[in-house]
């Protein structure tokens, strides 16, 4: 009971922490709607490239925004100190980083809900499958951002380099992850590596959804893939998160 | 005899390569007001962060009501203070509190009640990073009494605060000595020692002295404890 009410007191801390910067709160949910928008209005005379690209980058906005915003948070928590003295309390890692997953994974909610219904019924993407499924892949990516974002801010000392992980951990996934050349048509090795990396299954996800008018068997295999490794980061995290140090 | 409740036996603590704490042993019993008073950079920090339990130790012993500093069931029992005030700026006092509180199985009316003791009333609905310094150091104080731990570590709790405020908080400190918990609060003020029951001095590492600050005085022949302070020094030969 301690344990639940430990998670839930953390995510509502963020919460509360978030409603003291609105300007945060609006750039989450309007920065992906406009780059979304701006990528409409570059296809406007061939939308066919649009409705190809866009359920993919439905997968990719939540789960970039949701790493940079984790990893940076956690780590601010690391350098003002709160961090250490969380640790001095009774609270578990693994409640700590639940009530963070929790508290981001609803704010990529709300966000994945904007921008799926803006791409589906203010540009009337016209993709074959059902339209909730896009949006449960977008939330299982942001959820995948969070998990990340939280294990890999234990390797960053500065907010200057959790910002660096960035370009480190997640354009690679995006740039081999079938969004820009399929992965039959990749070099081999970078087509194996490809199918180690999770943004990949998110985006041959979305890619189905658009084609298929059933969601496939692959297609609820990639999503299994995608939240084993937000599992797995997320133990990673509670790992990597020491009470200790040198 | 009492039992004590912070125990060190020839502690070692490297950090980055120094020795930051240098075979110290010391006992702190409950209901005493410990000092551990020294110049910045003695090593009082890294002793008290290796006590709260998240400072790796190279060699030696160190226990704390009789158990190792990290296990799980002394969190509860620790109330610590940083030295630089580790609260969310982004929160109000009470909201500070109230998460704070939750962790440490605070009633809300201890809440209150601590909020009363560090004299933050007024402030109680104000972003932390709009109050000053020594306000945000006693947001951070308020954090560590939650939960009524049986032992408070808090380092340099003082720091840039007005004197009347600072009598205040130490009257605070000896009322809860007085409640049987143990206290050791650091400070590189030596005038500060004359409020506490026992005095660990630290400089460079090592423990010049523990004992009371009279105790302190008539060893040295000093009438202060700066003093009495660089007379041990001295005699050390450093």
């Amino acid at each position: 009971m301690y344990h639940i009410r430990a998670t839930l007191a953390t995510t509502a801390r963020i919460w509360r922490q978030l409603s003291h910067d609105p300007r945060t709160v609006a750039l989450i949910f309007v920065v992906p709607c406009v780059l979304m928008s701006l990528l409409r209005w570059l296809y406007d005379d061939n939308v066919a490239v649009f409705n190809h690209i866009a359920p993919a980058l439905l997968g990719i906005f939540p789960f970039t925004l949701m790493f940079i915003i984790t990893s940076i948070t956690t780590l601010r928590e690391r350098v003002s100190g709160t961090m250490e003295r969380l640790m001095v309390l009774p609270i578990g890692k693994l409640d700590l980083l639940l009530g963070y997953m929790i508290a981001f994974g609803v704010l990529a909610i709300i966000q994945a809900l904007l921008v799926s219904t803006l791409i589906l019924y203010g540009f009337n993407l016209d993709i074959a499958g059902p339209h909730w499924f896009l949006t449960v892949m977008a939330l299982a990516d942001a959820l995948l951002g969070t998990a990340l974002g939280l294990f890999v801010s234990a390797f960053a000392r500065t907010e200057f380099q959790a910002v660096q992980f960035m370009p480190a951990f997640v354009l690679p996934q995006v740039l081999v992850g079938g969004l820009l050349v399929p992965l039959a048509h990749m070099p081999d090795l970078l087509e194996h590596i490809a199918y180690y990396l999770p943004l990949t299954y998110a985006i041959d996800a979305l890619n189905s959804v658009a084609k298929n008018t059933d969601i496939t068997g692959d297609a609820w295999r990639d999503v299994w893939v995608v939240v084993a490794f937000s599992i797995g980061a997320l133990l990673l995290g509670a790992l990597t998160l020491r009470r200790k140090t040198n | 005899m009492t039992l004590a409740s912070i125990s060190a036996n020839n502690l070692v603590i490297r950090r980055d390569g120094i020795q930051a704490v240098d075979s110290i042993t010391f006992d702190l019993a409950a209901g005493k007001l410990t000092g551990l008073i020294g110049p910045s950079g003695s090593g009082k920090t890294t002793l008290m962060r290796a006590i709260v339990g998240v400072q790796k130790i190279h060699s030696g012993e160190l226990s704390v009501l009789g158990e190792k500093p990290s296990a799980r069931n002394l969190r509860p029992k620790i109330g610590y203070v940083s030295q630089d005030p580790a609260i969310y700026n982004d929160l109000t006092v009470l909201q500070n509190l109230r998460y704070f509180g939750t962790l440490a199985r605070a009633s809300h009316t201890q809440i209150d009640e601590v909020i009363g003791q560090v004299h933050l009333e007024q402030q109680r609905h104000q972003l932390a990073q709009r109050l000053s310094g020594g306000q945000r150091a006693r947001v951070s104080l308020a954090l560590a009494l939650l939960g009524n731990p049986d032992i408070l570590v808090l380092d340099e709790p003082t720091v840039g605060l007005d004197p009347l405020l600072r009598r205040q908080l130490w009257s605070l400190f000896d009322t809860l000595a007085a409640q049987g918990k143990a206290l050791l609060v650091s400070s590189h003020v030596m005038d500060e020692a004359e409020r506490c029951d026992i005095i660990l001095l630290m400089r460079e590492g090592k423990l010049l002295w523990q004992n009371s600050r009279q105790a302190l005085l008539t060893h040295t022949k000093k009438t202060t404890v700066e003093d009495a302070f660089i007379s041990l020094v001295e005699r050390e030969g450093h």
